[in-house]
């Protein structure tokens, strides 16, 4: 409930009056889980907006996964994430031997959920892309029926960057991918998400002057 | 009772006429997909459909009070704005910078909406001019500072400056013109100039050959420009009657200048577009492009007519 209505009046609004999000490949969207989707990350707001190109009737089946050591620090941030944007934590560093971090992820994508990636780790230099980990490969080996949906953002690191609290409005492109699957070796996976990444970031129009 | 709610005669027969246009627009398209199934009608099927919603919204900026009529083309200006600040190159360091920027749109059409001239024509060139530099240099980063600071005065000027007098049009006092009421001008500004650009359109597919500007727009020729500020200026004086206090000779005259101003703006835009090397401005607008690329005419023509006007009559 309380997802559905911040989606409604929070992440839907941001996106379509703030922000404006043009999105180019929006049929590889899944509309149904279990699926993975992976993005780069530039901004807060890289959530939002992926949430905001879902239909309400999905919303809850949609989760990002996200640091459990940076969304769980205190009770009021751990309260917004877990409830109101449904984030699924994942410890960064296990903390017993053997403990499988991934654990949760597995648990989600059992219960038919879209889950949302963020490989780069942390927010990285806006609009730029940095080499995914490896992470994924783990889990699309675990998983390999389910589909793998790469997705590029620009502009959003224009509008909120690393470190800034003031939004600044601006139009948002995403470009999404066909969807992959799992192709036998780690490294030929990650190769190939990566490569497709590439490709994605390449129809992009970029303008960030102090990358000129 | 609003008094707006009572539509001059020849305003209920404008929207009556343009809708009577795009219908026809649109059932000849809907007949040429028929008649010629090989051919490929998506992008013009696509562009009378968007026309519709452009001129619904038009109607809801026009047609209801002055409140709503700010917001809406208040609204529009941001949009404006924002695609072209997402067009061009802009620098991290700005961030505030941009924001303060994006501040000017709700203050300007807020002086609209009070109907304070003084401060709605001196706001942006005088004002924002001196405050932007100001809060650029607070931040400190000296590389691209020129080029950074004209391409955003420059933004705020074309897509809120100018087009605040599209709205400006609808807060001059009524009783100067009887015949068109609040919302004529505005009407006889917008239509005129898309008519316009329409014409300059058909003629220059019609009968085109030389080209008038190669560089900057290919598509453009000596005879569709010709063809069009005749075409507008024939229409100018045809309409000014019922929605200006314009005389006939004064109509002849603002005809003339929608149709070089809306050639110029036009022009303005692409060369802007080719300079950042781009097709269309954005993609707000399904077979138009981006909302830049169908008021590209209006950022000339509103400030041109507008001041025209106000010279003649206000």
């Amino acid at each position: 409930m309380l997802r559905k209505l911040f989606y409604l009046f929070i992440s839907k609004p941001l996106a379509l009056v703030i922000l404006g999000i043009n999105a180019r490949g929006r049929e590889h969207l899944p509309l149904q889980g279990p699926a993975i989707i992976v993005a780069n990350h530039n901004s807060h707001l890289d959530a939002l907006a992926l949430m905001s190109l879902f239909p309400l009737a999905v919303i809850d089946k949609v989760h990002p996964v996200a640091a459990a050591d940076y969304f769980l620090r205190n009770r009021i941030i751990k309260w917004f994430a877990l409830n109101v944007i449904g984030i699924i934590p994942l410890e960064r560093k296990a903390t017993e031997k053997g403990a499988d971090v991934l654990a949760p992820v597995f648990d989600a994508l059992d219960k038919k959920a879209i889950l949302i990636l963020f490989p780069e780790g942390s927010r990285g230099e806006p609009e730029s892309l940095s080499r995914f980990k490896n992470g994924i490969a783990h889990l699309a080996l675990e998983c390999p029926e389910v589909p793998v949906i790469p997705m590029f953002f620009y502009g959003l690191g224009k509008a909120l960057p690393k470190g800034e609290f003031i939004l600044v409005p601006f139009f948002v492109d995403v470009f999404i991918g066909a969807p992959m699957r799992w192709e036998g070796s780690r490294s030929e996976f990650m190769r190939q998400l990566n490569q497709k990444m590439l490709a994605l970031q390449e129809q992009a129009n970029i303008t960030d002057a102090s990358d000129l | 009772m609003n008094p707006q709610l009572i539509l001059p005669f020849s305003v209920e027969i404008s929207f009556g006429v343009i809708a009577a246009l795009l219908a026809t627009a649109s059932f000849t398209s809907i007949g040429l997909v028929h008649s010629r199934p090989e051919r490929n009608y998506t992008e013009l099927r696509l562009r009378i459909k968007t026309w519709w919603l452009i001129v619904a919204v038009f109607a809801v900026a026009v047609l209801f009070n002055r409140a709503i009529s700010v917001i809406v083309l208040g609204f529009v200006s941001f949009l404006a704005f924002k695609e072209y600040l997402s067009l061009i190159p802009t620098r991290r360091a700005d961030h505030r910078v941009l924001f303060w920027a994006y501040l000017a749109i709700p203050m300007q059409f807020y002086w609209v909406y009070i109907a304070w001239y003084g401060l709605f024509i001196i706001f942006i060139p005088v004002f924002m001019f001196l405050i932007l530099p100001t809060r650029m240099v607070l931040v400190g980063e000296t590389q691209g500072f020129l080029r950074a600071l004209g391409t955003l005065h420059w933004g705020l000027m074309i897509t809120v400056f100018s087009l605040s007098h599209m709205a400006y049009l609808l807060v001059l006092p009524p009783e100067v013109n009887p015949a068109g009421g609040a919302m004529g001008l505005l009407i006889y500004l917008v239509f005129l100039t898309e008519i316009n650009d329409v014409a300059q359109y058909i003629w220059g597919k019609s009968f085109g050959r030389r080209k008038i500007s190669p560089k900057v727009s290919p598509n453009k020729t000596v005879a569709g420009f010709l063809g069009g500020v005749t075409t507008t200026m024939l229409l100018a004086v045809a309409l000014g009657p019922y929605l200006t206090p314009l005389t006939q000779l004064e109509a002849l005259g603002a005809g003339v200048l929608i149709g070089l101003g809306g050639f110029v703006g036009d022009v303005t835009i692409s060369a802007l577009k080719r300079d950042i090397g781009v097709k269309d401005s954005g993609s707000i607008l399904p077979g138009h492009g981006g909302i830049l690329d169908r008021l590209d005419s209006l950022t000339y023509t509103a400030p041109l007519f507008f001041h025209f006007v106000y010279f003649l009559h206000y």
